[in-house]
């Protein structure tokens, strides 16, 4: 059953048609990858995807349902939850205090110190630094931070807006390495990226955005050794 | 040396009250990045509605001190469904507007309430009825009244507790979050609406408190009292840094003391040319020289977010 149906998307701001009417499905379970060139309209589908922006045509169907007149709030109550570009760490809040308003929608106290219990055996780093302002962590503990505020919040489809972004490469490696574990675990991701290889050695399927449309998609395996994906994402 | 001691006093009881409604203005800030220049109008209607109720209640055979209070009880949820319904009325539609547009609109709510104010209640000063114990206490050549004593006392009280509710309770939380970055707050689930409508009625409701304090305290109330003194606690909001709750309060209190003693040396200092009743001038020389020297104020921005 698909967890994620989006038909003919179109997503336009400032007179400029960012997202020109895209296909996409995804499955309960799948690691998907969305790959593009900068500007291609990746983040744009998936802001809209999370009800930060307003689809201008289309629909979005999350488990079955129209995402049309849904705010973000009401969809991450739902289990779509999306880690966005550049983190979104409260800098002024604690580790802790991050991680906790990722349980926002929850009140189960003891389900949520266990989920807290379980971030913290993942990431060993935010623990120590438990009581830290968010915005005095490196790139990398932010974004294992937001991927662990992401989980507090029970995510049954994750949002990746590029975790990769702006990180050195043994870090980016243990990002993925967790990206793939959360998946093993069943949550369902779909995942933007500029580094291509990257995101599709890690994924199941891949989709190509190219100036707001998508011009492939297929297996991830397939799609690195695709002639055009290899020449203009792999610089091979 | 006890002029000093009395203005000091004084600077502090009155400094209190500024604190209390330079945090309804930081707390606005920090949230929409809008001066809500209404803001004082709700410490006016506040007085008005307390005094209201007060008159109204002396018939009873009542001890003073409860009829105060039960003022101050009506007057407190008035105010916060006041400033409830004017962010929902006349911000909220302009969430995505220009900055100048609710900045202005915060002008026209200021007007249209006093107006308000001004048919219900009249032009003329109200005075506040002699219910309150007037005892005072000599201490070092100064005096001090029980009602000063008490005004700074629930205050420091209820500053404390708003403390406690930012730093320490989920809904603090929460709304430190959505001042910090909105947008994300959405995405942990927080209804951002809502954060900001508590943010309004938090503040609205210290404004109510705010506003029975100083009709107590000097006796009186008028329609346009909101006016002067809302300038002078957002210049107190500035002065501690905007957006900040530490710097409202102590904006609040230096503000208070500089003024207290600003109005007590002033008329010695210039030889009799200029009396105490240019004190309201030192808020905004206060004001003047902040914008100029520490624009961030005194406890503006530490920490800063890594990108």
């Amino acid at each position: 059953m698909s967890l994620l149906q989006v038909r003919d998307l179109k997503v336009s701001y400032g007179g400029i048609n960012a997202v020109k009417g895209i296909n996409l499905e995804i499955h309960k379970g799948e690691l998907v990858a969305l790959i593009g060139a900068n500007g291609a309209g990746k983040s744009t589908t998936l802001r809209a995807l999370a009800g930060l922006e307003h689809p201008s045509g289309g629909t979005i169907h999350y488990q079955g349902h129209s995402t049309a007149h849904q705010a973000t709030y009401q969809l991450v109550k739902r289990g779509l939850v999306m880690v966005p570009e550049g983190r979104g760490i409260f800098g002024r809040l604690t580790v802790e205090e991050n991680l906790h308003m990722g349980a926002y929608c929850h009140d189960d106290t003891s389900q949520i110190a266990s989920d807290m219990r379980q971030v913290y055996a993942r990431f060993p780093r935010l623990q120590e630094r438990s009581h830290q302002a968010g915005g005095t962590l490196s790139g990398g503990e932010q974004q294992m931070l937001a991927i662990g505020r992401a989980l507090m919040s029970r995510p049954q489809l994750l949002l990746l807006d590029e975790p990769s972004m702006g990180l050195a490469p043994l870090i980016v490696q243990k990002i993925f390495e967790t990206i793939r574990d959360i998946a093993a675990e069943g949550v369902t991701i779909l995942l933007v990226e500029q580094n291509a290889k990257l995101a599709l050695e890690n994924s199941h399927r891949g989709y190509v955005l190219e100036s707001g449309l998508i011009t492939l998609q297929d297996d991830a395996k397939a799609l690195l050794r695709n002639e055009k994906v290899r020449h203009a994402y792999l610089g091979e | 040396m006890d002029i000093f001691l009395q203005q000091i006093i004084n600077g502090l009881v009155l400094g209190s009250i500024y604190a209390l409604v330079a945090l309804g203005y930081t707390m606005v800030y920090g949230i929409l990045g809008l001066i809500n220049f209404a803001h004082g109008e709700i410490v006016m209607i506040g007085a008005m509605i307390s005094l209201a109720a007060i008159q109204a209640m002396t018939g009873f055979a009542l001890p003073g001190p409860v009829i105060v209070l039960m003022g101050l009880l009506i007057a407190i949820p008035a105010c916060m469904l006041l400033g409830y319904g004017i962010e929902r009325i006349a911000y909220r539609p302009l969430r995505h507007a220009p900055r100048l547009a609710p900045l202005i609109t915060a002008i026209g709510v200021s007007i249209v309430l006093q107006n308000i104010a001004m048919i219900i209640w009249g032009r003329q000063y109200i005075a506040f009825p002699p219910l309150l114990p007037e005892d005072t206490y000599t201490i070092a050549g100064a005096s001090i009244t029980l009602l000063q004593i008490f005004i700074f006392f629930l205050a420091t009280v209820i500053m404390a507790g708003l403390i406690f509710l930012v730093q320490k309770t989920r809904l603090g939380r929460t709304i430190r979050a959505t001042a910090q970055n909105p947008e994300v707050a959405g995405l942990m689930g927080v209804n951002v609406n809502n954060v900001i409508s508590s943010t309004f009625i938090i503040g609205s409701a210290l404004a109510a408190m705010a506003g029975l304090m100083v009709s107590a305290y000097y006796g009186l109330a008028h329609y346009y009292m909101g006016f002067l003194l809302g300038l002078k606690a957002f210049s107190a909001a500035v002065l501690g840094g905007i957006g900040n709750l530490g710097g409202a309060m102590l904006g609040g209190l230096l503000l208070g003391v500089i003024e207290s003693l600003g109005a007590g040396y002033i008329g010695p200092l210039t030889g009799g040319v200029l009396g105490s009743h240019y004190q309201d001038v030192f808020a905004f020389f206060v004001l003047i020289l902040v914008l100029i020297f520490r624009p961030s104020g005194l406890l503006g921005e530490r920490v800063s977010e890594r990108p």
